[in-house]
């Protein structure tokens, strides 16, 4: 008790008053500066209206008080706990608090609010994520996403039961005497062997399904549409293959403001090539991305297809795959008129990476007919120009014209189909 | 027990400490003590989280509240918060600079740097690291990494903003993000400081590991702190390099002319002339260190929660050697596996194969070490620390970050997961929480050990079950925007409709990380005030069984006074039956504690399981006819 009085006490009271008197002064000025500042905005405003806490709840400085309030009442229980503790030390009785026991007990409850939080996140949240897959391929992964996640989820819970309940069961108390038990080579190779199983099983699931993504075998009777994805700062270029079916050959080099993607001219290719800001795709057929960037990392992401592919600047890369359910069913499968596919960049990429949107629609091969018709060509006279290719005559009634064209177009397209 | 001073002991084996008289410079400032430069490592580690802690909050403002200015924003950031709001080129330096502090910083060198250079002298019986002049040098090029780094948030255009993985070739061009300009050149400048930094202390740890363990101390008498120290020093050393190289390559690339990285890239109309190089060689050298570098963050923090956790269940770690072997296989592992962060970077549809097999196999280790845990705990006298709450939670979020790391491993499934919402909650369950937890656990229950004192356990109290339940209301929610699409390093929800349902959500998570962050304030107070007016720490005040505790508490350059201790047991000698106390020491010989030996405590010594085996006759014998 010598010590309690002379050293504590003493210097307990000095530093903390001075401490808490300057906090409580503090506060204090501060709450008469604006309260005189909110009532010299209320005489303003001309009588006796109540007091205007706007500005006072957009400053810092208030949240700041609020804070040291806080702390100002931690240390105050703080301070009584511990009073508490040496007058029971004091009188030779056994400690008053027993935090072993309160520790213990908040991670039982840990565990029961825990669980409960798991499922409502699950449930809640869980329905908030994305539909069923859009894509052939992207339903194996869902299956294969299913099976990891009811998996994971059994370990997640047993061990976490587990651990808690060991927490609170095994707390110290009294003589209890913990059982010494160093090793015991059989449950290591149990518990070795048997993930090691369940991961080998997803493993294989993981590489057959990859295998299907990345090494498809091409079906020549049903060919992909080629589609060519240019990802720059901050937009996508989409470039249709036209009436040929293929994408001609582009060259970085070519690219002037004129010619956007340096597409080459001189390969016949690139003549029927069409421009699109939005990708529309006919349903139930394989339609294979070229991916290519113009400047930096982007990324070409089609969550709804579980499509993801980076674009590489100096490297082209594929991703082929096939929708199975057009905008209008998903729109009727989540209820919401206003559901659409989207293209966004997944790959940090600079200040407007999260501003990289492009639409996409499946559609039934009439509509996608229909749309591709109306699609301009890249070619134009000033680029013929610039390759010294022949300019094309523009007719004066544009209609007329373009509806000469687009039969053609569409004989084409069809025949190029019905390959 | 008396201080003594180092000039009046004449201690045998001394011979590398010429020099009597300290003075404030070389006793605190360019200390070569072990315990100094853990100190100054932690003290540092401390404050470069603090600062990335702030800047997170900064991030998680403009997420939760895109459409709202702060003006406060503008008093300290100038233009890169004008009227108020962050801009999208600063957000990205903020999340860049985050990263790149608390992986490299916090948890590498704060929690490595402290603990290995702490602990591996102490639990091995040595005076200090094989070389304590190299050990100053670590610390003093990890310091001036760590200026370097905050630098660059004083110059112009502003500190590296292309991620912490800074891919090129956004990171090697200016014209393509402003922080790709000086200041990404000064976070090169930094992680070459800080990669020879980490070299130099691994070498010591490693030398010190293998050549000054005392006497008796055999590899299989070490604590589990040592293994997972030696391991991720062996770790480093080799991955680190390939880092240094990258950044080289990539340095070259920027001043030089090279085109390593670089090809067919035209910036607005400008083409530019480099050829022949591709952005995914920069992706393999880095991560081929960045997967050994995030075992390097948790082993450190495994291995402290194994000590601990025995310690505090009063029981030996359940299978010490099998958490051996597992750790050297998540050593061996970890370098075969780097391509599983580069599955959609349109590489070789192969690798994306081997990789993900390679993968899988990396988590059963890992599986092994949670069970292992688990069993310690099983019928245990647990004893409510603040370290051993940490040391409780680091299992649950090793656990709960563990098993999302499946479904990343997955190459088919992290096709829509990779770079979303879904690898963030991952990482930062395993290494902002497992990781960092695993540091506080070492903070919490080496105190006293390094200064003397103790910290105040119900302040631990509070800071644990406030950061433990915020971190998994931060974290978890995350797991759900990923698996809707929702990509990371976004600086706002608000161009794209199907976000919008995750904006009241994001408000939820920032509102939990203030809360976190704030509870943090109890620590920092609970340690600084701690150092100065603590309760004086007792010798032994865990009751634990390793070396360190057998040194005085106040510090003796040299660690003990006379002679180095002696071992003869392993570490885990807790509750062990027919022994006086629930714990014996690594110092005391087996002919001390005749009662509770066993067979294997011999490891075949034939001579000592004679004498073992007499004593017991002879007391069956006294049982049998208690006469006397």
């Amino acid at each position: 008790m010598y010590y309690f009085k002379e050293m504590s006490l003493r210097k307990l009271i000095s530093n903390k008053t001075m401490a808490i008197s300057a906090v409580l002064v503090s506060a204090f000025a501060s709450t008469s500066a604006f309260a005189q500042e909110a009532a010299a905005g209320a005489a303003a405003a001309g009588g006796a209206k109540p007091v205007d806490m706007g500005p006072i709840y957009k400053s810092a400085i208030f949240y700041t008080m609020l804070f040291l309030l806080l702390c100002l009442f931690v240390a105050i229980v703080g301070k009584a706990m511990r009073v508490y503790e040496l007058t029971r030390e004091a009188q030779d009785k056994p400690e008053g608090i027993n935090w072993n026991m309160i520790n213990a007990v908040l991670f039982a409850v840990f565990l029961v609010v825990g669980l409960y939080g798991v499922y409502w996140e699950y449930t809640v949240h869980g329905n908030m994520i994305l539909p069923e897959a859009a894509s052939e391929h992207g339903k194996k992964i869902d299956q294969m996403f299913n099976t990891t996640l009811i998996i994971t989820t059994i370990v997640f819970i047993v061990t976490h039961i587990l651990l808690f309940t060991f927490s609170y069961i095994y707390r110290h108390r009294g003589n209890r005497k913990a059982y010494f038990y160093p090793h015991n080579n059989t449950i290591e190779r149990i518990w070795t062997i048997v993930p090691a199983l369940v991961l080998t099983v997803l493993v294989l699931m993981g590489f057959l399904t990859w295998r299907s993504i990345f090494y498809k075998v091409e079906d020549p009777n049903n060919k992909p549409l080629s589609i060519e994805v240019t990802g720059s700062q901050f937009s996508w270029a989409i470039r249709y293959p036209g009436p040929d079916g293929i994408v001609g050959k582009k060259n970085y080099k070519l690219i002037t403001s004129l010619n956007g993607l340096g597409m080459d001219f001189t390969d016949k290719n690139n003549l029927d090539d069409q421009m699109a800001d939005e990708i529309v795709i006919p349903i139930n057929k394989p339609v294979r991305f070229i991916l290519t960037s113009k400047d930096v990392l982007h990324s070409f992401y089609l969550p709804h297809f579980r499509v993801q592919l980076n674009t590489v600047p100096g490297m082209a890369s594929y991703f082929e795959f096939t929708p199975t359910i057009t905008t209008a069913e998903m729109q009727a499968k989540t209820n919401d008129p206003a559901f659409k596919y989207v293209l966004l960049c997944a790959k940090i990429c600079g200040q407007g990476h999260f501003n990289m949107q492009r639409t996409v629609r499946v559609v039934s091969q009439e509509e996608y007919n229909e749309w591709i018709k109306k699609q301009l060509p890249y070619i134009n006279n000033d680029l013929r120009k610039a390759f010294d290719l022949p300019i094309v005559p523009e007719a004066p009634t544009a209609p007329a014209d373009t509806t000469v064209k687009d039969s053609t177009a569409t004989k084409t397209n069809q025949l190029a189909l019905k390959k | 027990m008396s201080t003594i001073t180092l000039h009046d002991t004449h201690i045998k084996e001394d011979h590398l400490h010429g020099h009597h008289k300290q003075s404030f410079l070389t006793k605190y400032v360019f200390s070569q003590d072990h315990k100094m430069i853990a100190k100054q490592f932690l003290i540092t580690g401390i404050i470069m989280a603090v600062i990335a802690m702030i800047l997170s909050i900064l991030f998680r403002l403009q997420l939760a509240w895109p459409d709202k200015s702060f003006p406060i924003l503008e008093t300290f950031l100038g233009k890169w918060a004008e009227g108020g709001r962050i801009k999208p080129d600063f957000y990205l330096a903020l999340v860049t600079i985050h990263g790149t502090i608390m992986v490299f910083f916090v948890l590498t060198a704060g929690l490595s740097g402290t603990f290995s250079n702490l602990l591996i002298p102490l639990q091995l019986g040595a005076r200090d690291m094989a070389s304590p002049f190299l050990n100053m040098l670590s610390y003093w090029f990890f310091l001036v990494a760590c200026v370097i780094m905050m630098a660059s948030f004083f110059v112009q255009t502003g500190p590296a903003s292309a991620g912490w993985t800074v891919y090129p070739p956004l990171s090697s061009l200016p014209t393509t993000i402003d922080g790709s300009g000086t200041g990404m050149s000064l976070w090169l400048a930094s992680m070459v400081l800080f990669v020879i930094s980490q070299l130099m202390g691994g070498i010591n740890y490693i030398s010190t590991v293998l050549n000054m363990r005392t006497k008796g101390m055999d590899m299989w008498k070490m604590p589990l702190t040592i293994w997972s120290f030696f391991l991720t020093a062996i770790l480093g050393v080799l991955s680190f390099p390939v880092l240094v190289a990258g950044v080289v390559l990539l340095i070259f690339d920027r001043s030089a002319g090279t085109s390593f990285y670089l090809s067919d890239i035209v910036i607005g109309t400008q083409v530019l002339p480099n050829e022949g190089g591709s952005p995914i060689l920069w992706q393999h050298l880095f991560w081929f260190l960045g997967h050994p570098e995030v075992y390097i963050v948790i082993m450190p923090a495994l291995g402290i929660s194994s000590e601990v956790i025995s310690i505090n269940s009063r029981k030996p770690i359940f299978g010490y050697h099998a958490m051996v072997y597992s750790l050297v296989g998540i050593t061996v592992l970890s370098f075969i596996v780097w391509g599983h962060h580069m599955f959609v970077t349109g590489m070789n549809p192969l690798l994306g194969g081997v990789f993900m097999i390679t993968t899988l196999i990396i988590a059963v280790p890992s599986a092994v070490k949670t069970f292992n845990y688990l069993a310690t705990l099983w019928r245990g006298n647990i004893r409510f620390t603040p370290a051993m709450l940490f040391a409780i939670g680091l299992v649950s979020f090793f656990i709960s970050g563990g098993l999302t790391g499946i479904f990343l491993g997955n190459a088919s499934l992290d096709i829509n997961l990779h770079d979303t919402y879904f690898v963030v909650a991952h990482f930062h369950l395993v290494m902002g929480s497992a990781a960092i937890f695993g540091m506080l656990a070492g903070v919490y229950h080496w105190f006293p050990r390094m200064f003397g004192r103790m910290m105040s356990d119900k302040l631990g109290y509070l800071h644990f079950w406030i950061t433990f339940i915020c971190a998994y209301l931060v974290f978890f929610p995350l797991h759900f925007l990923g698996l809707d699409g929702v990509p990371r390093r976004y600086y706002a929800f608000t161009e794209f409709e199907f976000m919008q349902k995750w904006v009241t959500v994001n408000v939820f998570v920032t509102w939990a990380a203030i809360v976190a962050s704030l509870a943090q304030v109890a620590f920092l107070f609970n340690f600084f005030y701690s150092i100065f007016k603590g309760k004086k720490a007792p010798q032994n005040p865990w009751n634990a069984n390793t070396l360190e505790w057998t040194a005085p508490v106040e510090h003796l350059h040299g660690n003990w006074p006379g002679d180095l201790p002696t071992v003869y047991r392993w570490p885990y000698d807790y509750s062990k039956p027919g022994a006086e106390d629930d714990f014996i020491p690594q110092t005391v010989p087996f002919s001390k504690t005749m009662s509770s030996n066993m067979p294997h405590d011999f490891e075949g010594d034939a001579e000592a399981e004679r004498i073992q085996t007499k004593w017991n006759l002879a007391q069956e014998k006294l049982v049998k006819n208690p006469q006397d």
